[in-house]
């Protein structure tokens, strides 16, 4: 960098108009107010992290100022000029971009393929492959990366950070004046976050505006100059990251009224024998994961996106399992190598994601309740023994049991409400007599009455005996209805907290944190 | 480091660079195991005798001129199974339009093309505009195809002019002329994916739309492209094939089973399904891969049935090397 361009950033950063700014933003979805009233400056030359818990609208701002989402009301002012973004792509040309979680590149096809696809240096149609991968070279060269990655490399031979490297890359060839990343470090090693930092300080004295989303305070105080809370859609306040700690971060993070009616936690007498026993189990994303779930109690599993939540879910279900340690179930030691030997073992899972993989939209009501029943009965079985009838007899009951109320099981789910779908969800689980049952996001996406009764049932089954192990964003949820709670990061379980803990604790433990009065099960497992 | 390491390094180094589409080892494996059949029950008078190593690709050049026109709409993430009945449509027009008059056969090869381009462009709007699944679409045409050739043609219809086959039988040298026509295809095919920003958005496309879409590629415009491309290949595969038959007649696209076979022949050359990867030398060694099978077992006097069942065979085997391999890189 010569000094001519220090001279120009240094008088940039004087400059006191922000380069991108937002006035007022308030997003509304069906039932949820995502933001209201957001209103943030991004400078020049500066790392802004927004910070927030699942569902507090970092996500929905990004996508409002990169164009994804049009906003219900406020104003978006680029240099100080009002803009509004009907079309990421209008974003980009006008020099916002957005790096999101989910790579956006052509696995199939070289760096520079990529960085310029549809912008391709070319004479009548006809591609330059020579000044396209100079190009290429050039803009990896600005990042410092022209040494690591090659334009001529396929990108499905990169890394997940080199592949960052290449969106970002991307972004900067579009001359880009802000850079929005969502979670860039989620995926990355320690090594992959430092080249990222390194690469960001870069783009900083650029004079380029650079914003991040991420759950990982560690990180955030590793880069960010000024850090940004977000709660339930609103703006609870911006701070210099120097001036500030983590704890304090936090606490603007959480601390909220609980306005939801829970069930009373389960008693002591409630706990029977340990039904699922966990020791030392890993695979390509967890990282010795010990766990113990006792009959009668709800133990819920925190954590943020990308810590391993839903994949312990399915490592322990046989979806992605476990490849080194062991698993005992009703004290026998078992191995689960695919749902249907989870199912047989009587483990009931309730998916994350129901419309995908919890339930049969277009089918009935009827066959969603009886799935899994079908699914253990034999073929010949339901010829000879007449299963079909007898289980279509039981589907009445399973539906006063999870409180559906409808009098035509011929419905097609598709057409339920959310919580009512979920209760079909689960009632297809009750039918196979599961007595250990994951629950992923419970109530997501359901309003505020179903997740009462949603809660109940969830409570109802301890009573039974059965063992829940429950994962949640929500932390609300998770305080509300754990008996125990383990918080997971980064693969691997941060540490247990006991029932009714704080959310400061959970969050302090779920971003990379130790707390001073729980130990770190992780660190003591590495010590052994 | 010894120099004959280092000379292995360089030619590894070279195969690598040169990126020969997986196709070759199994074209290479199929011809050995052709010429172990061959010395065994016909003391290899079959794959030394030049006619027939000629013979070899003048088979595949129906084939290979549609399926390099079917690799591009793969690439694209859509499917064409129209070309049969475009080829009958383009056998039956222009043999209709020449009755053996050479001084009309300009006039029917410029006829054919525009029916070839509207017939693309038709498929292409219809997957694009209407957002109909390319497979449903394109099926749909050619049942629309079929009902027109059945009603307009019952049999075979005109004829071609003595100088019009030269296409099919002419020589340059000892090289059929044909053989230089399927090689120009497909080094024109090379040349737009590999070349042209076509090429390149239409790999964008197939890869990932949205992708694409979000980079300001105009997605359907070149969807639609490839579409045209496709259909302008089986017009130039019918042309081809009147050329060999004299005459069109309206089943002759059907019962080569160009459509599966174009398909079956680019997916074995390693171009995916799901669009986005693959190219129009691995269709050529796709194409030869069938050629070969088809020569060997017609001189060998093998029972056809069984040849259909190595073909069945070799699909399956091709694609599954290429779906463990992708797994294999990705773990």
């Amino acid at each position: 960098m010569t000094e001519e361009q220090n001279k120009t950033t240094v008088l940039r950063k004087t400059q006191p108009e922000p380069l991108l700014e937002v006035r007022n933003i308030t997003k509304r979805f069906p039932g949820v107010l995502a933001l209201d009233d957001v209103s943030l400056k991004f400078m020049q030359g500066e790392v802004h992290a927004v910070v927030g818990e699942n569902g507090a609208g970092k996500s929905t701002l990004m996508k409002i100022m990169a164009g994804a989402y049009i906003a219900d009301s406020g104003e978006i002012l680029l240099q100080g000029k009002k803009v509004s973004f009907s079309h990421p792509q209008e974003a980009h040309e006008q020099g916002v971009s957005i790096i999101y979680q989910e790579f956006n590149l052509l696995p199939e096809r070289t760096v520079a393929q990529n960085i310029y696809l549809g912008r391709e240096p070319s004479k009548f149609g006809v591609i330059d492959i020579r000044a396209l991968n100079k190009k290429a070279l050039t803009v990896l060269k600005e990042l410092g990366a022209d040494e690591m990655i090659s334009p001529t490399a396929l990108c499905n031979t990169l890394s997940v950070a080199e592949q960052q490297i290449v969106e970002i890359a991307k972004a900067i060839s579009f001359d880009s004046k802000v850079l929005i990343m969502d979670e860039p470090t989620a995926a990355l090693t320690l090594v992959e976050v430092r080249i990222l930092n390194a690469l960001v300080s870069r783009l900083k004295t650029r004079g380029m505006a650079l914003i991040f989303i991420s759950h990982r305070l560690v990180e955030v105080f590793d880069i960010a100059d000024k850090i940004t809370v977000l709660k339930d859609g609103q703006l609870v306040g911006t701070e210099l990251a120097k001036d500030v700690n983590a704890e304090k971060i936090v606490h603007m993070m959480v601390g909220r009224i609980l306005d939801h009616y829970f069930p009373p936690l389960g008693k002591k007498e409630d706990f029977g024998e340990v039904v699922l026993r966990v020791n030392n189990c890993s695979n390509h994303f967890l990282k010795n994961i010990n766990l113990e779930l006792r009959k009668g109690e709800v133990l819920g599993i925190a954590g943020l996106q990308g810590s391993g939540r839903t994949e312990l879910a399915q490592a322990l279900f046989g979806v992605m399992p476990f490849k080194t340690g062991t698993m005992e179930i009703n004290g026998k030691t078992r191995t689960v190598k695919a749902p249907s030997t989870a199912i047989k073992y009587s483990m009931g899972f309730m998916t994350e994601d129901r419309k995908a993989e919890g339930l049969l939209p277009k089918q009935p009501i009827r066959d969603n309740m009886l799935l899994t029943v079908r699914s253990m009965q034999s073929i010949l079985g339901n010829i000879f023994n007449d299963g079909i009838r007898k289980s279509r007899k039981m589907v009445p009951t399973l539906a006063k049991q999870v409180d559906v109320r409808t009098d035509n099981y011929d419905r097609e789910v598709q057409f339920l409400s959310g919580g009512n779908q979920q209760k079909v969800a689960l009632s297809k689980w009750l039918a196979s007599n599961a007595d250990i049952f994951i629950f992923d996001e419970p109530t997501r996406g359901i309003d505020v009455e179903a997740k009462a009764s949603i809660h109940d049932l969830i409570r109802g089954l301890t009573k039974k005996g059965i063992a829940v192990l429950m994962i949640s964003s929500e932390l609300p949820e998770i305080i509300g209805m754990s008996d125990r709670i383990l918080v997971m990061w980064d693969g691997s379980i941060a540490g247990e907290l006991p029932a009714k803990s704080t959310e400061s604790d959970v969050m302090l433990l779920a971003t990379g944190h130790e707390t001073n009065n729980h130990s770190n099960k992780n660190d003591e497992a590495g010590k052994e | 480091m010894t120099t004959s390491s280092v000379s292995a390094n360089g030619f590894n180094k070279f195969l690598h660079s040169i990126r020969i589409p997986p196709v070759y080892y199994f074209l290479l494996v199929i011809f050995i195991g052709g010429a172990a059949l061959d010395f065994y029950f016909a003391d290899g008078q079959i794959l030394t005798n030049r006619a027939i190593l000629t013979n070899i690709f003048v088979r595949s050049v129906a084939l290979g001129i549609v399926a390099v026109g079917q690799t591009f709409v793969l690439i694209g993430a859509s499917i064409d199974l129209s070309v049969a009945y475009t080829i009958s449509m383009t056998a039956v027009m222009s043999s209709f339009i020449m009755q053996g008059d050479p001084t009309k056969v300009p006039t029917a090869i410029f006829v054919v093309f525009i029916i070839g381009a509207v017939i693309g462009l038709v498929n292409g709007l219809i997957i694009t505009k209407l957002g109909v699944n390319s497979f449903i679409a394109t099926l749909g045409t050619a049942l629309i195809l079929k009902g027109i050739l059945n009603a307009t043609f019952a049999n075979f219809t005109g004829s071609v002019p003595r100088s019009y086959e030269t296409f099919g039988y002419g020589r340059i040298g000892p090289i059929p002329i044909s053989i230089f026509v399927l090689l120009g295809v497909v080094l024109l095919g090379w040349f737009i994916l590999a070349r042209t920003k076509f090429g390149s958005q239409l790999y964008g496309v197939g890869g990932n739309s949205e992708v694409a879409r979000l980079s300001g590629l105009r997605t359907h415009r070149v969807l639609i492209g490839a579409h045209v491309i496709c259909s302008l290949t089986a017009v130039l595969t019918g042309l081809f094939i009147v050329s060999r038959l004299r005459a069109g007649a309206p089943w002759i696209g059907p019962d080569g089973v160009y459509d599966l076979e174009s398909v079956a022949t680019t997916v074995i050359g390693g171009t995916a399904l799901s669009g986005g990867k693959g190219g129009v030398w691995g269709t050529l060694g796709g194409v030869l891969i069938f050629g070969v099978i088809d020569t060997l077992f017609n001189q060998l006097g093998v029972n056809p049935f069984l040849k259909n069942v190595l073909r069945g065979v070799i699909i399956i085997l091709a694609v599954a090397s290429y779906t463990l391999r992708s797994k294999r890189e990705a773990a």
